[in-house]
């Protein structure tokens, strides 16, 4: 947990995350993940071993108010026309993005 | 005199109580028009200072405001909030208005349906002024990251009204909105609401519905009510709670009447005080506050004892680690593609994904996508994402165990009191540290308040935050009640 983050470390990350920086943002954040990360090591100081991890607090139990899952029944979402209309760019059915498969 | 401090501008107002309002309805003084005009009137004057709300939604207040009046002629009952105008944070969507969740990735997106707290809030007869400025995605603490400018503090305009729910507080602080809603993931709605002196709420996990609420981190997220007083506070939080079957998380458990509960005074209440609250880092003025406001809990019949929560100081890197882990998932649907910003420039889907992304969001969102990939990517899964997760036990445990021994916990809201602007901006962990305090209720899933309790010699505004057990808002609001009607 205390490796540094390299320049290599950053833009795969950014690659991950569909994100493309510039350089300068580029070395921006890997000194700001750098000193986050270090301040996050903190956490190797505690003894988690056989501890279950807890994703949502539904699992704490009843106290906590947890929800079971809903019925599962057919209701009627959004029409396309209404969800297209939000879209930058249609053609009417489906959204459109730039060309992906050449030939 | 050059050595001498510039005036403080100030904006605080504060708005009449639900029981005045529905009073002067009622008995015809006033009219829910007359009403929503006359707070347009004063957002026109004083938003371009205060940069509170985003958008307006005039059209919609003012035809609900006719229905209200139409109700208030024929003497028919009013629905519980009738006529009362209130203001949404810009990360709760309403149907054909712009909500941005203050970013510019969601510029011209118009949601196609209303968020389920909104239209409860309008099914109960209030007023929807606009949507409120906020941090970009509710990441921040001191609302200087919305991609449309800062909300300035109602307190004292070179101070920043904390966040990421900023403008849900000044909102209320300075009377532009009767109450709001707000979202809170790490604190977003308890720490503005004690940097602008006014209530806020933070439900138990599950309380309110998400519906309609624009992701951040799911595990964690909340919606909740701003007041300026907590009676009122718990009116909305009555009317907003309950189950809704469109959020698979949303709690079933019965709704009592919260404002009724907050009636019933404290005395007898037993009061835990932890110990890892009021050590290193807090500042001795809030200090003195927040213990001011233990004695008038005292004063007022409760049973204040020690409670310990050790594992305290790990809660930060806890949060960080999980928040941004969520926030890395949910912000994958911003890609340009289905709504909001889409670049310009895109030879090719890769280019349109990463270009639309890279101008949309801001640098404090990319930080946090860039932490939670980097925590949930392979070979770091274990030691960073799982890790937080195990704590995050440890942390909801301990909680649990102290609520066996006490009702309510009090602590500060906020270490410090508002901070300047620009004051913490240039530095992400200093403005991570401002959530000290509110981030273990967030990640335990238990519910508090954020109760006025003083000012320093300044005047700044101090908050306690009052936690109790999960669905045991009532007790929060008992402790809070008490501690507002010592008047400090």
């Amino acid at each position: 947990m205390t490796a540094k983050v390299t320049v290599e470390d950053v833009e795969r990350v950014a690659e991950l995350a569909h994100l493309e920086l510039t350089p300068e943002e580029n070395g921006r954040m890997l000194h700001d993940l750098n000193a986050i990360l270090d301040y996050v090591a903190e956490l190797n100081e505690l003894d988690t071993a056989g501890v279950v991890p807890l994703a949502q607090v539904s699992e704490l139990g009843d106290a906590a108010g947890a929800s079971g899952p809903r019925a599962d029944v057919l209701a009627p979402s959004l029409d396309r026309a209404t969800v297209l209309a939000q879209a930058p760019e249609t053609d009417q059915v489906f959204f459109k993005v730039p060309k992906v498969i050449e030939r | 005199m050059p050595s001498e401090a510039k005036a403080v501008e100030n904006f605080v107002e504060k708005p009449k109580t639900l029981a005045a309002l529905r009073a002067d309805l009622a008995e015809g003084r006033t009219r829910a028009v007359d009403l929503a005009s006359s707070y347009y009137e004063r957002i026109e004057k004083k938003n371009p200072r205060l940069n509170v709300y985003l958008s307006l939604t005039k059209e919609r207040a003012l035809k609900q405001a006719r229905q209200v009046d139409a109700l208030a002629a024929k003497g028919d009952p009013l629905p519980p909030l009738a006529g009362v105008p209130v203001g949404i944070k810009d990360t709760l969507v309403m149907k054909g208005a712009p909500a941005t969740a203050g970013s510019k990735i969601l510029e011209g997106y118009l949601p196609p349906y209303d968020a389920t707290p909104v239209a409860r809030l309008e099914a109960a007869g209030a007023v929807l002024l606009g949507k409120l400025n906020c941090d970009e995605f509710a990441m921040g603490s001191s609302n200087e990251n919305s991609a449309y400018g800062p909300v300035r503090n109602p307190v004292d305009t070179e101070r920043v009204p904390g966040g990421s729910s900023g403008g849900s507080a000044a909102a209320v602080a300075a009377n532009l909105a009767v109450a709001t809603l707000g979202s809170d993931t790490g604190g977003s709605i308890r720490q503005p609401a004690s940097f602008c002196g006014v209530v806020g709420v933070l439900p138990t996990y599950g309380r309110v519905s998400r519906y309609g609420l624009i992701a951040f981190a799911s595990s964690l997220d909340r919606v909740g009510p701003l007041a300026a007083n907590v009676r009122d506070a718990a009116t909305l939080l009555g009317v907003i709670a309950g189950h809704d079957a469109k959020d698979a998380t949303s709690s079933p458990a019965p709704v009592p009447d919260f404002a009724a509960e907050s009636d019933k005074g404290a005395e007898g209440l037993r009061i835990g005080v932890p110990a890892e609250y009021f050590a290193e880092g807090l500042d001795p003025e809030v200090r003195a506050a927040i213990e001011k406001g233990i004695a008038a809990l005292e004063a007022a019949g409760c049973k204040v004892k020690p409670v310990s929560l050790p594992h305290t100081r790990y809660a930060i890197p806890t949060y960080y680690l999980v928040a941004t882990a969520e926030a890395s998932a949910n912000l994958a649907r911003f890609d340009g593609v289905r709504y909001g910003y889409r670049t310009p420039a895109a030879e090719n889907l890769a280019d349109l994904y990463k270009h639309s992304r890279d101008e949309g969001f801001g640098p404090e969102v990319k930080r946090r996508i860039l932490l939670g990939t980097y925590a949930l990517s392979a070979g770091y899964y274990d030691a960073y994402y799982l890790k937080a997760q195990q704590v995050r036990r440890l942390l909801a445990e301990e909680y649990l165990r102290a609520f066996a021994q006490v009702d309510a916990i009090v602590t500060p809201t906020s270490p410090v009191p508002p901070f300047k602007l620009g004051e913490k901006s240039g530095d992400p962990l200093a403005m991570y540290l401002a959530d000290i305090y509110t981030v273990t209720a967030s990640l335990a899933g238990i519910c508090g308040v954020n109760v006025p309790c003083g000012t320093t010699q300044a005047g700044l505004p101090v908050g306690m935050q009052v936690l109790a057990a999960h669905l045991n808002e009532g007790t929060a609001f008992r402790v809070a009640r008490a501690v507002e009607a010592a008047g400090l």
